[in-house]
């Protein structure tokens, strides 16, 4: 019973976070109730006992992307009731186009529940053991998927250094400290001894 | 009882307000980027659920790896929208026509 409260709980909120977070007016808005959905489904993802997914969701969207999203809609100095102009024009052809997807994808569900093309569905058996998700996803990450999980780092660097190489731009006119420089400076070259007549000054 | 079709439901109706959030708001490419997340999000959601419904944790190794490509898309995605912000000073993205193609 508490289970299926903490469902219908979770499920309800995420879907009216994810409703909010595209029709709001304010981008800001936007991106916190992306946060609110993102949060609902980690909550939906622990009750059927992924715990590993759930927070790593959390981790993953709430603390970098839902901040990154925050940062960039913040630093922007931009007109967003300017934004808004297509969305009446829109909404006829994207209500219907999302009809269209919701009653197709409906009805797959359907034909699945009233028994569906056996192509080869697993028995349902298999369960983890002893271990706890964590422990479990672990021991199959490490072992039989360690070059996927490999590559996937690898897609991450890829995505920084192209982030990295997008937004950085020479600027021209900023004096830095050209350190190079500075450390192949030796006294000798750097001082002068001098000693000037009386009455007359050193040129530099 | 809460069953597999009740997670297949609500992650399918996610997934259709991520597509509608991508027709409605053309304009706004950042909300565009929220809506990619969103149907990210119900494909994990998916993965998560029938994971957990076949006792076979590869739905969710896959679902981490969806969780990698959607952080390293975010990024990108934010980035060109910055340097193109900074070449135009806007963010309508319905008539980006810069490189002609």
């Amino acid at each position: 019973m508490i289970q299926a409260f903490a469902f219908y709980l979770f499920a309800t909120l995420m879907l009216f976070s994810g409703a909010v977070t595209i029709f709001s007016r304010n981008p800001v808005h936007s991106v916190l109730w992306l946060i609110l959905a993102f949060f609902n489904a980690a909550g939906l993802m622990v009750l059927v006992g992924a715990e590993f997914i759930a927070m790593l969701l959390v981790i993953v969207y709430v603390g970098a992307v839902a901040v990154l999203f925050l940062f960039v809609v913040m630093m922007l100095d931009i007109d967003f009731a300017e934004l808004r102009a297509g969305f009446v024009r829109n909404f006829p052809l994207g209500l219907l186009l999302a009809v269209v997807l919701f009653v197709e994808l409906f009805v797959g569900l359907v034909v699945d529940n009233a028994g569906g093309l056996a192509i080869g569905k697993t028995s349902g058996a298999a369960a983890q053991g002893a271990l706890s998700n964590t422990e479990a996803i672990g021991a199959l990450l490490y072992t039989r998927y360690l070059f996927l999980f490999e590559a996937a780092g690898v897609i991450l660097l890829v995505a920084m250094i192209g982030a990295i190489v997008l937004t950085h731009r020479q600027r021209s006119g900023v004096r830095g400290q050209n350190v190079a420089k500075q450390n192949a400076r030796r006294p000798d070259e750097a001082t002068v001894n001098m000693q000037p007549e009386i009455g007359k000054g050193v040129s530099l | 009882m809460i069953g597999i079709t009740h997670y297949v439901i609500v992650s399918t109706i996610l997934f259709v307000l991520g597509v509608l959030g991508i027709i409605l708001n053309r304009k706004n490419v950042i909300i565009m980027l929220m809506s990619i997340e969103l149907i990210l999000l119900s494909v994990n959601l998916n993965l998560v659920a029938f994971s957990a419904f076949l006792g076979d944790l590869v739905g969710q190794i896959f679902a981490m790896f969806v969780l990698t490509v959607a952080a390293g898309e975010a990024a990108i995605g934010l980035a060109i929208l910055v340097i193109y912000f900074r070449g135009r000073g806007t963010i309508a993205v319905d008539d980006v026509n810069r490189m002609k193609g």
